[in-house]
């Protein structure tokens, strides 16, 4: 009943009066896993029970090829004995101590030998430098939280566990702390389990993506594929969105527009941006709302963005009167959003050939 | 020299008997006052209610089933002198024993206050940074419940030298032994000797106007962790 190395098999059941959790979920073992889902869905409970807080009834972990609880043969290890990292959604730090002591907490309590970050990174990381000395009570919101995930990652976790660390933060805090948590992503491998209800948040970070509803499993699979899946609670509003990936190809400096190719294929899109290296790998964002389709390419229009596509599939939205359209471009899908009468209009139909006019993209982390 | 020899005596017994009890209840009330903020067993509310007994009971009725138990009949009492302590009513010992029951509340219930207050949030922090639950205690719990220990001091060793009623059902009042500064200003009063019952009574009273000024101010100053 071992996972495979690389792999986290996580198996939990458990019922409350009003809630109950099932889920059965075989995870990759690398990068940042989002577990998204509605508020009640289940993904807290889902994380908790991973950190061993919340103790399923019947619980199987096994996490790159250890096994942290098996209910079937009464295996479970508390919390404070699983090599984990936890971020709290209200960072949690212990207002009896300053941030240095904080962070160093955890770093005390594991074996030399195991320290595998190191404080001085951990703090260059987090950009907390000039913070160490203070209380917690005397931190901002954005100061709080990096300070939480620098103190978990010195416990040199093999798993990372983040509860909506970005929820309690209003919108310039968030802006401050997503590069970091964009740059543990680049910079350290240690697996990522993510929660938030906020779908840009995923969008942006995440590689693999699953979705509770109701403390089921809803959907689980790579990013890219799970964008696309039509069950998913946000399809039928403006969060619908599909990710692209594609490689900086030339700058130019005049415009301030950074050429991309997408993958797989020779079509290029055009970012305003600031320059990025060339032949960098990026992920761009593109929302449904900001695609239309037209049958030829209209050569007198504003949209910078005019790909050729394929549709590959649509679905009706639930308000009947929308339609959002699978376009695949190369080997990679995007959507888009489009009024019933216009899809009636153009007499849309599966594998033609349409001009996909996107007027607003936007790049997500360098990868 | 306003006043004499017993007086004296009778404020330093007062003062060991108040700070062993002290010493006593925050090692016996800190884990009994963990366990009430924590647990959810049935047994909270009865055990709460018997922790909070002291609060409205006369102490005479403490005392008084304290000095039954303790006898030679009673099953304390046999108890101590199947170990070779002897009886222990009217002996120091049995004060403190007395004293440990009479102030519980007073040191339980600011600590039991001090730990529901810390709540959840910071224990599953350090569970999380590998702290094991005994750790945590020691190194979390302990520090974030700092004032509802100096509270819990304070009340208790307050309490404990204005107690009145079960030291004089099971201590009695005999000096250098059992008699306290409260049963040696009734002495006084029996004897009228009122001068020197001003003396103690003024003593005792400016001393707990100090304790709670001191009470009071610690609490407005550890408001936060500034």
């Amino acid at each position: 009943m071992s996972a495979a190395n690389g792999q986290i098999k996580a198996r939990f059941k458990l019922g409350y009066s009003a809630f109950s959790l099932d889920v059965d979920l075989d995870l990759p073992g690398q990068g940042i896993t989002g577990l998204f889902g509605d508020s009640g869905s289940g993904k807290t409970s889902c994380l908790r029970c991973v950190a061993g807080l919340e103790q399923a009834d019947e619980g199987l972990l096994v996490v790159n090829g250890e096994c942290w609880q098996d209910s079937s043969r009464g295996i479970f290890l508390p919390t404070h004995k699983r090599p984990i990292g936890y971020v709290f959604q209200d960072a949690n730090l212990f207002a009896h101590l300053s941030v240095e002591a904080n962070l160093q907490y955890g770093l005390k309590r594991i074996a030399k030998a195991q320290r595998e970050v190191p404080l001085a990174q951990a703090v260059e990381l987090l950009g907390i430098g000039h913070l160490l000395s203070r209380m917690p009570a005397k931190l901002s919101g954005g100061e709080r939280q990096r300070v939480a995930i620098a103190r978990a990652l010195l416990t040199s976790p093999k798993l990372l566990l983040m509860d909506e660390p970005l929820a309690a933060l209003d919108l310039k805090r968030k802006a401050e702390v997503l590069p970091y948590l964009e740059r543990l992503h680049l910079e350290l491998r240690i697996p990522i389990l993510y929660v938030s209800h906020a779908p840009d948040e995923v969008a942006r970070l995440a590689d693999h993506l699953v979705v509770l509803q109701d403390g089921r499993v809803a959907s689980s699979g790579p990013l890219k594929e799970s964008l696309l899946n039509a069950n998913l609670p946000f399809m039928h509003d403006d969060d619908a969105q599909a990710v692209v990936d594609g490689e900086v190809k030339h700058y130019d400096s005049e415009y301030q527009l950074l050429h991309i190719q997408l993958e797989n294929s020779p079509v290029m899109l055009q970012i305003t941006h600031a320059p990025l290296a060339s032949a960098s790998a990026v992920r761009v964002k593109l929302k449904a709302r900001d695609i239309s389709l037209s049958l030829s390419r209209a050569e007198d229009s504003s949209v910078l963005n005019l790909l050729p596509a394929t549709v590959a599939g649509w679905v009706m939205l639930e308000d009947q009167a929308q339609v959002l359209v699978t376009l695949t471009i190369g080997s990679q899908q995007i959507l888009a959003r489009i009024t019933r009468y216009s899809f009636n209009l153009l007499g849309i139909q599966l594998h033609q050939q349409v001009w996909a006019q996107i007027k607003s993209v936007s790049l997500l982390a360098n990868q | 020299m306003p006043l004499g020899k017993d007086d004296l005596s009778a404020i330093l017994l007062t003062l060991e008997l108040a700070s062993l009890t002290t010493v006593l209840l925050l090692l016996l009330g800190t884990p009994i006052a963990w366990w009430l903020a924590r647990t959810r067993s049935w047994l909270k509310k009865p055990i709460g209610a018997i922790v909070a007994l002291p609060l409205v009971l006369p102490p005479t009725v403490i005392g008084f089933y304290l000095l039954i138990s303790m006898g030679p009949n009673g099953f304390f009492g046999q108890l101590t002198e199947s170990l070779g302590l002897g009886i222990l009513t009217f002996t120091f010992s049995g004060l403190v024993i007395g004293s440990v029951f009479y102030s519980l509340p007073f040191v339980v219930q600011p600590l039991q206050n001090a730990f529901e207050a810390i709540g959840n949030a910071p224990l599953e922090a350090a569970a999380t940074l590998r702290a094991s639950p005994r750790d945590c205690f020691f190194s979390v719990v302990v520090p974030l419940a700092r004032p509802g220990f100096i509270t819990a001091a304070i009340l208790g060793f307050a309490h404990t030298v204005g107690e009145f009623g079960v030291v004089l059902m099971i201590g009695g009042n005999i000096p250098g032994k059992t008699q306290v500064v409260s049963v040696q200003i009734y002495n006084h009063v029996e004897s009228l000797q009122y001068a020197q019952a001003h003396w103690l009574a003024g003593g005792m009273l400016l001393f707990s106007f100090v304790i709670l000024l001191a009470l009071y101010s610690s609490r407005r100053t550890q408001q936060g962790w500034q």
